[in-house]
């Protein structure tokens, strides 16, 4: 990769040794995969997750003088004031928390500590050359904002925010951005959940590559599409996919396609969501916990739930936890939606994982939440997946039917 | 003497790592091994089972989250029980900031078929640096 006379003097360490380590990184990135230069972005998103690899990292940047160039956002951990508490967390199970919080915050990261930080914290515009890692982030980015990023992890997106610059491939360039498989949906869709079993389903079916979907019988909202991204990038390694005539880069499947012959074809129909969704099922009976928020609850969903638990309450052998953005928490609680789901006995708390520490308590129980992604990733022993309104239902009796 | 294969690759990240080669054309989540023992713990994975330690991994791709991949491979590193070195088909964005992270030796483009040329249980040298590969077969 072609550097710059300023970006060589940032690589030899004469600008400090935490941008020459994100520069490092970088330009093992660029080499690696034929970048011809650096291309500037405006703005990046990394995963932080609180674990070890996660640290060793910013701190490493942080420790060398290190900061953000560009508005950096940063992914969730944990609510260490919440859970420390309720959950009798020792100050070494938290360390690594606790130092990541703090690595991020002296980088002068957006300490935003959401995974949906393009809809409220971070907003790309259509065009702009961005830096966004995790599942959900990256896909929506790309297919539902038009901005440009490749599928980054946590570290690449980081050492792209403090140096503000990235390798220019992939989905950088236009001609990588067209469509490579043809989805045929002949499904109703009827609501969130159905994005997250689509989603799961075609990211399991063609691992990789930019699906064009057609046949999505109505406009997606926008948790729909946050759902759709977060599956498509967990079951497989989906950074863009096009719906024409509702994504920005594509008006027809013509356009989709860019003149490209779609290699294959998946059809999917109710048939195949159901099989996703029995297949997602470990646990019956008996449930211990409800987790919502993976990826982190937009404030209409917040509200959605509030509403289902008002003047309900939850069982008394059920914890009920939803997580979701800090200003959607504001939000709601400024509406008083905090209130009732507190009344009715469950939790809302922001900042916070699914995929921490924190919940391994739950690591012989069974779980049951909405969102395929969590039953993936989750930290308690069965899982039973559903649509919210279930959940809730079964929260409300302690039991899956 | 046994005859040793020598075959250019391309570097991604340097170092050099010998090792019994542990062959899987399944991609590979470092995130579901076990990072006291380097063993697989996917369930139903080609490697399930297996420790992936001290050998010279040879895959088809990396895959699952970026989160979880890099803190996957860091912990076994920092264990003790990486892989001496890599060899990977198809190379992304996370793989490669997983080996920088790690400070494991990755390459791909192998001459030939990695797949084809290497089996489980041959003797492999990788030599990132130089991007070189030397495998002496398992006889």
């Amino acid at each position: 990769m072609h550097l710059t006379k300023d970006e060589e003097r940032i690589l030899k360490g004469k600008s400090g040794e935490g941008v020459q380590k994100a520069m490092e990184l970088l330009v093992a990135i660029g080499d690696a995969l034929d970048a011809p230069r650096l291309i500037e972005i405006s703005r990046a998103h990394a995963a932080s997750s609180g674990q070890e690899g996660d640290l060793y990292f910013v701190e490493l940047l942080a420790k060398g003088g290190a900061t953000c160039k560009v508005p950096t956002s940063t992914n969730p951990v944990y609510d260490m004031e919440c859970f420390d508490k309720l959950f009798n967390i020792s100050p070494e199970e938290s360390d690594v928390a606790r130092r990541v919080k703090e690595g991020y915050k002296q980088i002068g990261a957006i300490l935003s500590w959401c995974c949906t930080p393009y809809i409220t914290e971070n907003i790309p515009m259509y065009g702009e050359n961005v830096s966004f890692s995790e599942s959900s982030a990256t896909p929506f980015v790309n297919s539902v904002i038009g901005a440009k990023t490749n599928r980054e992890a946590a570290q690449s997106a980081l050492a792209a925010g403090v140096i503000g610059k990235t390798p220019e491939y992939g989905l950088y360039l236009e001609e990588n951005r067209k469509g490579t498989m043809l989805v045929k949906v002949a499904a109703a869709l009827k609501d969130e959940f159905d994005y997250s079993l689509l989603g799961q389903y075609v990211g399991k079916q063609i691992g990789y590559g930019i699906p064009v979907f057609t046949g999505i019988p109505k406009r997606p909202t926008t948790e729909d599409l946050i759902n759709l991204c977060a599956m498509l990038n967990t079951s497989g390694a989906i950074s863009m996919f096009h719906i024409p005539g509702i994504t920005v880069e594509s008006r027809t499947v013509e356009e989709a396609f860019g003149g490209n012959h779609p290699k294959d074809k998946v059809t999917v129909t109710e048939h195949e969501l159901k099989e996703t969704r029995e297949e997602l099922q470990t646990g019956k009976g008996k449930i211990d916990l409800v987790q919502f928020g993976c990826p982190h609850y937009t404030l209409k969903q917040v509200v959605d739930v509030a509403r289902q638990l008002d003047g309900k309450k939850i069982h008394k052998d059920v914890q009920f936890w939803v997580c979701t953005s800090a200003t959607a928490i504001l939000l709601a609680e400024r509406m008083g939606y905090v209130d009732t789901i507190e009344k009715a006995g469950g939790h809302i708390v922001a900042d916070t994982c699914i995929d921490m520490t924190c919940w391994n308590r739950f690591k012989d129980k069974t779980g049951m939440t909405d969102s395929p992604k969590c039953a993936y990733y989750r930290r308690f022993k069965d899982v039973i997946v559903a649509p919210a309104a279930e959940c809730i239902k079964a929260a409300i009796r302690g039991a899956w039917q | 003497m046994k005859k040793e294969i020598r075959l250019k690759c391309h570097k991604i990240m340097g170092g050099y790592g010998e090792g019994e080669a542990l062959v899987s054309k399944e991609p590979i989540c470092f995130y579901l091994t076990d990072p006291k023992t380097g063993r697989v713990r996917e369930k139903g994975h080609v490697l399930e089972g297996k420790s992936i330690a001290d050998k010279v991994l040879v895959f088809s791709s990396g895959k699952a989250s970026s989160v979880v991949q890099i803190d996957g491979l860091y912990k076994l590193a920092t264990e003790g029980k990486a892989p001496k070195a890599m060899i990977a088909k198809d190379v992304e964005t996370v793989l490669v900031v997983s080996a920088v992270i790690a400070k494991i030796p990755l390459v791909d483009r192998l001459e030939r078929d990695p797949f084809a040329a290497i089996h489980t249980g041959d003797l492999v040298k990788v030599d990132a640096d130089r991007g070189t590969v030397s495998i002496i077969k398992k006889t």
